[in-house]
């Protein structure tokens, strides 16, 4: 595929891996985004990296951090007659507190599958004697995608579709991450997707407050190691600052069209992450001329019913804040796996634990 | 969840587009991309074209990489 098979060709792979040696210092390097983990694990570039750099999870699996209370209401709502849960495939096996969307299938409630939020929208049109539910969950990348269902889901004045918000944005978690000081990162890989929405302006913060250095970093073997060689070189000349190694898809503004989009649809908010709590300005919620399709306003009954989840074994909130290696999670390959997962991070696509589990075990 | 395709864009009426990837063709909108036209390389997340693929820019990564491959052989 075009812009895929290019960034991924062995010999220029062998030059940077060569490159990264001539660079190579002690360094923790996060990579920020759940799509990285995944790719760097697919493709063992942990593996290619000198010995004294090492790759750490970090916060951006957007499936990992959605609280379990969220979830636990999100799944609450497929109990009630003629309600549909829409959601994105990833969802299917999170475990909630009592159930998971898959096995609330199972026990005959309506779930149903989407591609694009949009696709949740005409499901509503074509049902118009079932309530809808979208689950939005996503960082900036998928947040237009859910706005634009949102508008046309109210130039259709339909009365059958709600959204129950789990957006979250990125930099305020990141600024949540480094002020806690409770891991030491040496450098960001800064997500390439997210990016093309916010522009890499919105991280100037990092090297600036933190002086942490950071790469806006695309998702191609050869794109993350560009990224690992940017931050490994700010290192060496001493000098941290926010590079931009995904220039084909990434600029450094925002994106003028998704920024007037998110703004019509969502205002900011505080948000609650798994592991990391209630961060403030880290979520959206619905703006009021569209709160006719909030779902936590339209079912506010209902959710307020379900209880608090209990304390749980599973530690994926230290998993996400880089602070525990999936490996050394005494649940992890014992009573967690990808069949019995114990919690998000085992059982998304993009999960840390999931990562390891499937290639580096 | 974060993963986008470069596909292009065969078809455009208005924000609705065609786009297209190893003879793979699917739906998308170009709300964010106003300049988007025909033969573009866009990235698709979710049925949306989140950027154009600067393929200029592409070919200098690509470059660059290629020199430093030439240096070491």
């Amino acid at each position: 595929m075009k812009f895929i098979d290019e960034f991924r060709r062995k010999d220029l792979v062998q030059a940077v891996v060569r490159r990264l040696r001539e660079l190579a210092a002690p360094a923790v390097i996060m990579e920020v985004c759940g799509t990285h983990t995944m790719s760097a694990a697919r493709f063992g570039l942990k593996s290619l990296l000198p010995e004294p750099v090492k790759l750490i999870s970090g916060p951006g699996c957007p499936v990992c951090v959605t609280d379990q209370y969220d979830l636990d209401k999100f799944l609450a709502l497929g109990d009630q007659p003629h309600t549909v849960l829409a959601s994105f495939g990833d969802m299917l096996r999170v475990p909630g507190t009592h159930t998971s969307l898959e096995k609330q299938r199972a026990q005959g409630a309506d779930v149903r599958f989407v591609y694009a939020p949009l696709d949740a929208v005409d499901l509503a049109r074509r049902e118009p004697d079932k309530q809808v539910v979208f689950f939005g969950v996503g960082f900036e990348t998928t947040m237009p995608t859910t706005a634009l269902a949102l508008k046309s889901a109210g130039a259709s004045g339909l009365d059958n579709f709600t959204l129950f918000c789990v957006h979250k944005t990125m930099p305020a978690a990141l600024r949540a991450l480094l002020d806690s000081g409770e891991i030491k990162v040496s450098g960001l890989l800064l997500p390439g997707h997210v990016t093309t929405i916010i522009g890499s302006e919105a991280y100037e913060f990092i090297p600036r407050d933190f002086g942490v250095p950071g790469a806006v970093t695309g998702f191609e073997p050869l794109d993350i190691l560009l990224g690992v060689e940017a931050i490994l070189r700010q290192l060496v000349e001493g000098r941290p600052r926010v590079d931009n190694v995904y220039p084909r898809a990434v600029q450094v503004q925002a994106n003028p069209q998704a920024m007037a989009l998110l703004e019509e649809v969502f205002e900011p908010d505080d948000a609650l992450w798994r592991g990391l709590g209630v961060i403030p300005g880290s979520g959206v919620r619905i703006r009021d001329r569209y709160r006719h399709f909030d779902a936590r306003t339209r079912f506010a009954p209902i959710l307020a019913q379900v209880p608090p989840p209990p304390p749980s074994a599973c530690r994926c909130g230290e998993v996400l804040r880089g602070v525990l290696p999936p490996k050394q999670c005494p649940l992890f390959d014992k009573a967690c796996n990808p069949s019995h997962p114990l919690g998000p991070c085992m059982v998304s696509g993009e999960g840390a634990c999931a990562a390891v589990y499937r290639y580096e075990r | 969840m974060c993963l986008a395709i470069p596909m292009k864009i065969i078809q455009i009426d208005g924000v609705q587009a065609v786009a297209e990837v190893d003879g793979v063709t699917r739906q998308v909108r170009l709300d964010l991309l106003p300049d988007a036209v025909l033969g573009d390389y866009v990235l698709i997340h979710a049925g949306l074209a989140i950027a154009k693929v600067n393929a200029a820019s592409a070919e200098e990564t690509l470059s660059l990489l290629r020199s430093l491959a030439d240096e070491i052989y």
